[in-house]
């Protein structure tokens, strides 16, 4: 690491706190001056530093906390930055909260996604915090010649106990700054915690109330033009010819040019309509005469790719994990059970459509606005897709209206920025909901086959998860000798104890671009895999939740959370007539979560009466935006069991709005009382995905107390239970 | 040129008259706090006040808008608003917040008509606005919570 030169010293220093990703956390210091556009000018001052660098306190007092963490909903604008503000003594309402642009400096996990955010930061993050206030109290304690052990930091002050001097962080920043970083800062004891662990406002929640939060979709500068961007609607067409005459006609239209998006290893041609305005573009955008080559994909539809999945069924598959003799034990078992499972295909729906703000300067500099989960992965790909330094790109992430795995993928990002290149403009392009719903990527289908075996006890001995599905990578020339990780997410990892299992991966290739979804393939395979464990203890004659603990002889999360469950929902107490309750649980890369639904008849079909969630974190940063994530989960998650979900006829999406692809409203929530499991332990488990799969197999599994009615197909009508 | 009284400024705006208020207010008047979700008054993203009543903004053409009292979220400022953004901060309601303006102008416009709103009332009024992080538990405690703050 090297000092900054005197030269990128001016009137104003700052501490800043660095640290290198990677083995360990390394901290550094420099030093160095910048006006009010700190971003930028630390990154010209530290450019050769492979550093990250998290805060920085200027000489006034003002304290900024860099956070790597997109916000999308679940919290980040708090829950990281609190990482660091707890153990620099700081109070969060007293500090800018600047999201990171993909900068080098601020190391690779400037991204959200997989519920790794607080799991990923929490160590770390903490240790920056720790550091620097360890360096303030050195500074202060040096100043006064009083030993460091009298000293203490408090509400971003150093006092001296004996005496009550004390002196702001802005006064002691330059002096810290020349200190040696230590080496193992001594992070605080948990119940000395002012922030974390609290339910603690969010600091971005004021600003959504009054309209001053700022979306991708907001960003603007001047001379900003605006693209709509005809798609062709079959997947995976090619672009024969256009004509763009009566689009150039449309009043304020200014140019239409092509485009690429490249999306889950799909590449395909788009038309902008560029425009002075956006309803502009939009209109000009229906004026276009387009001629595509639907390239034989003009007949693909969901029915027979589902009859497609039901015959890849009938095939082996690959083991995805082996344990005991499966084959023999299921043979020769005197109890046995098989059962097939569907899901539908899905859209994220964020109400924020996809956006971007593209500004060429001067040919090599490139500044952008978006709503995005990852902007650490638009930074790493931008010099190889445009020809860019780093040092020449500035993004601007913006709060996102809505992720849900969608905004990992930037093709709306690089669609723009060509638009941009290409008319020597700022361009702003926005989709609209129809392009949203039509264009995917979705969450793919998965189908699952199971077999299970019981003892004449009715003890479980052998059990099979077979799944069937796409990838999420889109690779045609998929490798079937092997299991997806991916596609099998979490059927191994149950912690039932069934000595003799066979866990297997069908492909079947699809060409429509498929995404992670909040919760990715759990969200459908949990519901199979519980909905399952379920007809097992029914064939047992077993209580589902006694038949789930007679699997959990051994301590672990799951069998607390099980238990914890059975206490918050009152499980043995018996409901009134035509009332039902189904347990479930799932855990899976992101955490562990479950549910009790209680459901009672009503006409035909059923009411959703309560819903108890459990979610286990091991370690928790914000109690009140866990309960959120965990209601907002199940509210997702019961849109994906009971409402339309996605179809596809000849070649197309066939919905195309929120009236054809709905969403819960208001009136159909169900009330969701959310307990947290925080009992310490080694792992971190994440908050805002654990939330979802378990809740549609613990309705369905409701449902089937209630009304005998085993639902093995997503989505079901709730009014009617066929 | 058609002229749009906005938040009680007036404002010229060069736009087609079929152009919908929501482009009119974002794109001219520079007002971002008014969000696009469907364009289709499905989601209630766009919710505006016109002359008092909750509209969606997406779906009503410019033209129809001139002459009358447009209020967006950056303008309203009585005690009904006043009580329900304080509740929604109370209560910690908006998660991503983007369809949080929309849903504050029709809770807005809810408290108004209905000072003590029941579930039931909720349920109906709020129908119209999505929330697909799901927030609409906390939205309906936080109109509770809005019309006590009220009196
Ligand atoms: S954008 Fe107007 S209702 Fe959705
Ligand atoms: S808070 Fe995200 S859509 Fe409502």
């Amino acid at each position: 690491m090297k000092n900054p030169t005197p030269t990128s010293l001016d009137r104003r220093n700052f501490l800043r706190i660095t640290g290198i990703t990677g083995a360990g956390l390394v901290l550094g210091l420099s030093a160095t001056g910048s006006g009010t556009e700190t971003v930028e000018n630390i990154s010209a001052a530290s450019e050769s530093f492979d550093i990250t660098a998290f805060i920085q306190i200027e000489k006034n007092g003002h304290i900024t906390l860099f956070n790597p963490k997109p916000e999308m909903g679940q919290g980040t604008f708090q829950s990281i930055p609190a990482l660091i503000a707890e153990e620099l003594e700081v109070s969060l309402d007293k500090v800018t909260i600047q999201q990171t642009g993909g900068e080098k400096k601020f190391g690779g996990g400037q991204s959200a996604g997989g519920s790794s955010s607080v799991r990923g930061s929490y160590q770390n993050l903490r240790k920056v915090g720790a550091s620097a206030r360890e360096m303030l109290i050195s500074a202060a304690a040096a100043q006064w010649n009083v030993p460091v052990s009298e000293c203490y930091a408090s509400e971003a002050k150093v006092f001296h106990k004996p005496s009550g001097k004390n002196m702001g962080y802005g006064e002691l920043a330059e002096a810290a700054s020349k200190l040696e970083v230590p080496k193992s800062p001594v992070l605080k004891d948990p119940k000395d915690f002012k922030i974390l662990g609290k339910k603690y406002p969010r600091p971005d929640v004021p600003l959504k109330v009054n309209g001053t939060a700022k979306f991708g979709i907001d960003a603007s500068v001047p001379g900003m033009v605006y693209a709509s961007i005809e798609r062709c609607p079959v997947f995976g067409a090619k672009l024969i010819s256009f004509d763009d005459a009566a689009a150039k006609k449309v009043k304020g239209v200014i140019a239409v040019e092509t485009c690429e998006r490249n999306i889950s290893g799909q590449k395909s041609e788009g038309i902008a309509v560029i425009a002075e305005t956006y309803w502009a573009a939009v209109q000009g955008r229906k004026a276009l005469s387009v001629k595509w080559d639907y390239q034989g994909y003009e007949n693909f539809n969901s029915k027979d790719y589902a009859q497609q999945l039901r015959d890849a069924a009938k095939q082996e598959g690959a083991v995805q994990h082996k344990q005991g003799d499966f084959d023999k034990v299921f043979a020769e078992a005197p109890v046995k059970l098989e059962a097939f499972y569907e899901t539908p295909v899905v859209s994220h729906s964020a109400i924020e459509p996809m956006n971007c703000l593209a500004h060429w300067q001067e040919g090599d500099r490139l500044e952008i606005w978006t709503s995005t989960q990852v902007p650490g992965r638009i930074m790493a790909d931008l010099p190889k897709m445009f020809g860019l330094k780093e040092e020449n790109v500035k993004i601007h992430t913006m709060f996102n209206g809505g992720g849900f795995g969608r905004r990992l993928y930037p093709d709306y990002v690089y669609e723009t920025i060509q638009l941009a290149k290409k008319i020597g403009k700022p361009v702003k392009a926005l989709w609209t909901r129809e392009d949203d719903t039509r264009m995917g990527p979705f969450r793919p289908m998965t189908f699952s086959a199971f077999k299970g075996a019981l003892d004449a006890d009715g003890k479980a001995i052998a059990f099979q998860h077979k799944v069937i599905s796409p990838t999420l990578d889109g690779r045609k020339d998929y490798d079937k000798s092997k299991a997806d990780g991916t596609m099998t997410e979490g059927i191994s990892e149950q912690k039932y104890e069934i000595e003799h299992m066979k866990n297997l991966y069908v492909h079947h290739y699809l060409h429509v671009p498929v995404a992670a979804w909040r919760a990715v393939t759990s969200t459908t395979l949990a519901f199979a895999h519980e909905c399952f464990i379920d007809e097992m203890a029914v064939k047992a004659k077993k209580d589902p939740l006694a038949f789930r603990m007679a699997m959990l002889t051994k301590d672990s999360d799951t069998k607390t959370l099980i238990q914890k469950l059975k206490e918050v929902s009152h499980w043995d107490k018996p409901l009134p007539a035509g009332w039902g309750r189904g347990i479930a649980q799932y855990e899976f890369f992101a955490g562990l979560g479950g549910y009790v639904v209680e459901v009672s008849k009503k006409g035909t079909g059923v009411k959703i009466e309560k819903v108890y969630a459990v979610i286990d974190l091991g370690t928790v940063v914000n109690p009140d935006t866990v309960e959120a994530q965990v209601q907002g989960a199940a509210v997702m998650a019961l849109t994906a069991a009971v409402k339309n979900g996605i179809t596809f006829e000849k070649g197309q999406t066939v919905q195309s709005n929120y009236h054809n692809n709905p969403l819960i409203r208001i009136n159909e929530m169900p009330k969701v009382e959310v307990h947290i499991l925080a009992n310490g332990g080694p792992r971190i488990k994440g908050v805002g995905e654990p939330g979802l799969p378990a809740f549609a197999p613990a309705l369905c599994n409701a449902i089937f107390a209630a009304t005998g009615k085993r639902i093995r197909k997503l989505p079901f009508d709730i009014n009617n239970i066929a | 040129m058609i002229t749009l009284t906005v938040n009680g400024k007036n404002y010229q705006v060069d736009a087609s008259p079929d152009m919908p208020l929501l482009w009119a207010i974002r794109d001219m008047v520079g007002l971002t706090g008014t969000k696009f979700g469907c364009g289709m008054a499905q989601c209630g993203a766009c919710t505006v006040h016109m002359d008092g009543t909750p509209v969606r903004s997406c779906s009503i053409p410019v033209s129809v808008a001139a002459g009358k009292k447009i209020t967006t979220i950056e303008g309203i400022s009585d005690k009904y608003a006043k009580a329900i953004q304080d509740a929604w901060v109370e209560l910690q309601v908006p998660q991503c917040g983007y369809c949080q303006s929309g849903q504050i102008m029709s809770a807005t416009a809810l408290l108004k008509s209905k000072p003590k709103p029941t579930d039931a009332d909720i349920d109906a009024f709020m129908q119209g606005n999505l929330c697909r992080c799901g927030t609409y538990q906390r939205i309906r405690s936080a109109i509770h919570r809005a019309a006590e703050l009220v009196k």
